[in-house]
């Protein structure tokens, strides 16, 4: 397959500007009329957004007004309440941390990981795979049902996996290598969040770490991991191994190699990964649901609650929608070229 | 194992502290890895079964797990919960039943196909249960279009992976093939239609309850004017279910413009270029050159859109509220809502079997159709 082997030649056709061959007019038209009609469809509703933040409640439920200073005088009282006699800057800067925190911690454990497995060989023997999950299937039954506490469930499961590794597993013969592993890791996706959500629930209940930041870190740590190491082995696949012998031979550790040689080199993908994950973590709204009540609520959450039983006050909504929006679009804005690519190179290689 | 060999190694002392962690820097780069996804899904999945087989009851300010078997998946797929997972079911009409004589033989068709050409073993079962699991829910979809009888939320979720995932592919390989022709503003395009991707799901349900409000929205005069008086949309189930079909699509369809921007862009340029001056139509040029550069990619990236398009909750939870009655709740909707009502098994059995289908979709879909687009090339 071609993809990361041949990027830069990728990357040099996907942004070098195309010699602007003739079309005829009436295609032309055509063309443009439809692209400004998707921009429309596009741009509109999120107009409608913008215009509904400076609207008061008359305005809103008088009939549709359109343009600002216009139709009606624009005011800034929805913003004056939600951002400053409403509770929303708690939630944002819940929403900032968590994001900013889960999407860093991904990208690090995840490209370690994806790092490792395409650099490095690994077998696994299967009876060990099998064993532990043998083991962990008995942890839960003896919890859930004989109420073992877990402390002592768990212990108990290590040392016996522990002796088992030093005894019977080393027999047998087959193992699973890179490519599995991978799959395996890509594979947790596939999961739907409902299915996950109620155990996790129940772990951090049991930790006493219900609404804290932490638990919604974690968790989304977890669920973007798999994203991250998915996209990013496809970097590090395409990058000339040379360097980093060279750099072995001198006698730099696999750990030194990959901070001060690898990384640096993907930068770029690592944008990408980094736009995409963060996307996907600021706007995550289900685990946020369950594992947050009111300290380490997100804005997704907050969002959500605005249906009172009035109904939906828009013009507040539309200020939270506004600032939902605004820094991602900034974030995007530095990055857009990238995630084109990250994403091409990703998919090319599934 | 990491674990195994790092007790052996303790016991050489001739090794110093650096040397041993540069022996194992690949175990300790997966490790962490590794670590959390056991924590965040494989320890989940395994204490989801626990709980889909058990029926949880509060009591006092603890709780109980009672053992039931396959209760609750009976209760689902058979019992008193059929007519929320899968609908309220009447006797299929005679054009239903036609219907379905054409999808066997076109079932069948494929299959003696397959096994005249290449046959494994492993692929014959795979095909077996994916087509157990088509054939389970065309009838289900046969048995609930009859008047007076009702989808349930598996229907819909599939209805939603289904319509969704085609219009989004449809647009955005349209846009795409229209912003690679020689135009200017290439870059601005790119840019706002790449817009929709980063606007929260739940903001772009109450975006679009507010846009589509036929009374106080953007659209009032023209409903007025076409004299729809108080119509709305969310009183009928089709409306409400297309509703949600037009938040989710337009949110989405940048995904795909996106990438299958830079896959068109990325196709054999001097194939082009000779096909052109041949003489040869866009259509043709489409065909020939244009679709098998890029269907190894629009066939990936249909598979990650299917990936997340079974896991729908957000829009139709803020849009309709799952209503009118049952028609726009998803699968993790009513899995919600069955944890809600403590539920907890229920809900993890409705989980259970979103991952089911879910898995078997994907997993199809990557073996019938990703690998047959990559043997092109």
């Amino acid at each position: 397959m071609s993809g990361a082997a041949d990027s830069p030649g990728v990357i040099r056709r996907l942004f070098e500007a195309k010699s602007l061959e003739e079309m005829s007019t009436p295609t032309k038209i055509v063309v443009y009329a439809i692209l400004a009609l998707w921009t429309l469809v596009v741009l509109f509703p999120l107009y409608w957004v913008l215009v509904t933040s400076f609207k008061v409640e008359v305005e809103v439920d008088s009939g549709p007004f359109y343009i600002p200073f216009v139709d009606f005088k624009p005011t800034l009282d929805a913003w004056n309440f939600m951002l400053l006699q409403n509770n929303t800057l708690g939630p944002y800067l819940n929403s900032i941390i968590v994001t900013l925190a889960s999407t860093v911690l991904a990208l690090l454990v995840g490209t370690l990981a994806a790092y490792a497995l395409v650099r490095i060989r690994f077998e696994v023997k299967l009876a060990a795979i099998v064993t532990f999950l043998v083991l962990l299937v008995a942890v839960i039954v003896a919890v859930a049902a004989l109420h073992t506490p877990w402390q002592v469930a768990g212990v108990v499961a290590i040392a016996l996996f522990l002796l088992s590794l030093g005894t019977f597993v080393g027999r047998f013969k087959s193992a699973v290598g890179n490519n599995d592993i991978e799959f395996w890791m890509i594979s947790n996706r596939i999961m739907p969040p409902i299915v996950a959500v109620l155990p996790i629930y129940v772990m951090f209940q049991q930790l006493h770490l219900l609404d804290t930041k932490f638990a919604l870190i974690a968790t989304y740590t977890g669920v973007n991991l798999p994203i991250v190491v998915w996209l990013t082995r496809d970097f590090f696949a395409g990058v000339p191994i040379d360097l980093e012998e060279s750099a072995e031979l001198d006698g730099a550790s696999k750990f030194r190699v990959f901070f001060t040689i690898a990384l640096p080199l993907v930068r770029s993908g690592l944008a990408a990964t980094f736009m995409l994950v963060f996307i996907l973590a600021w706007n995550e709204f289900l685990l946020a649901l369950f594992l947050t009540n009111a300290k380490a609520q997100t804005m997704p959450v907050l969002v959500a609650a605005q249906n009172t039983t009035r109904g939906p006050q828009w013009w507040y909504m539309s200020v939270l929608i506004v600032i939902m929006i605004a820094p991602v679009i900034v974030i995007a804005a530095f990055l857009q070229k990238h995630i084109a690519r990250g994403l091409l190179v990703g998919a090319v290689k599934g | 194992m990491t674990l195994a060999q790092a007790a052996r190694t303790e016991t050489s002392a001739h090794e110093t502290r650096d040397e041993w962690i540069d022996r194992h820097s690949g175990r300790i780069m997966v490790l962490p890895a590794t670590i959390i996804l056991l924590c965040f899904a494989i320890f989940p999945l395994i204490v989801s079964v626990y709980l889909s087989l058990c029926r949880f009851a509060l009591a006092g300010g603890s709780f109980t797990l009672t053992f039931i078997g396959l209760y609750n998946y009976k209760r689902l797929l058979f019992g008193a919960q059929q007519y929320h997972l899968i609908g309220t079911m009447k006797p299929i009409e005679k054009s239903g039943w036609i219907a379905f004589v054409v999808y066997a033989a076109l079932v069948l068709y494929w299959l003696v196909r397959y096994v005249r050409t290449e046959f494994t073993i492993a692929g014959f079962i795979g095909r077996l249960i994916s087509i157990a699991l088509l054939t389970g829910l065309v009838l289900a979809a046969l048995a609930t279009l009859p008047p007076k009888a009702y989808q349930g939320t598996l229907l819909t979720t599939c209805m939603y992976v289904l319509f969704g995932v085609t219009a989004q592919f449809a647009l955005g390989l349209g846009l795409a093939l229209l912003c690679a022709q020689p135009i200017r503003g290439r870059s601005f395009f790119r840019v706002v239609f790449f817009i929709p991707l980063m606007v929260t799901p739940v903001g772009v349900a109450y975006m679009f309850r507010m846009f589509a409000d036929m009374q106080k929205g953007p659209f009032a005069p023209v409903s007025h004017a076409l004299g729809l008086g108080v119509w709305s949309w969310a009183d009928q189930a089709w409306s409400a279910r297309l509703m949600v079909l037009v938040g989710d699509t337009w949110q989405w369809t940048p995904f795909m413009f996106i990438v299958l921007l830079a896959a068109v862009e990325n196709q054999p340029r001097d194939q082009l270029e000779a096909a052109r001056l041949d003489g040869a139509t866009g259509f043709q040029i489409f065909r020939d050159i244009t679709w098998p550069a890029i269907a190894p990619i629009a066939a990936t990236v249909v598979l990650i859109r299917l990936i997340e398009a079974f896991k729908i909750i957000d829009i139709p939870n803020v849009l309709t509220a799952g209503g009118p009655g049952l028609a726009t709740e998803s699968m993790t909707l009513h899995s919600f809502i069955a944890w809600r009502t403590q539920d907890l098994g229920g809900s993890a059995a409705i989980g259970y079997l979103l991952l089911f289908v879910s898995t078997v979709t994907c997993v199809s879909f990557f073996n019938y159709v990703v690998r047959l687009t990559r043997r092109y090339q």
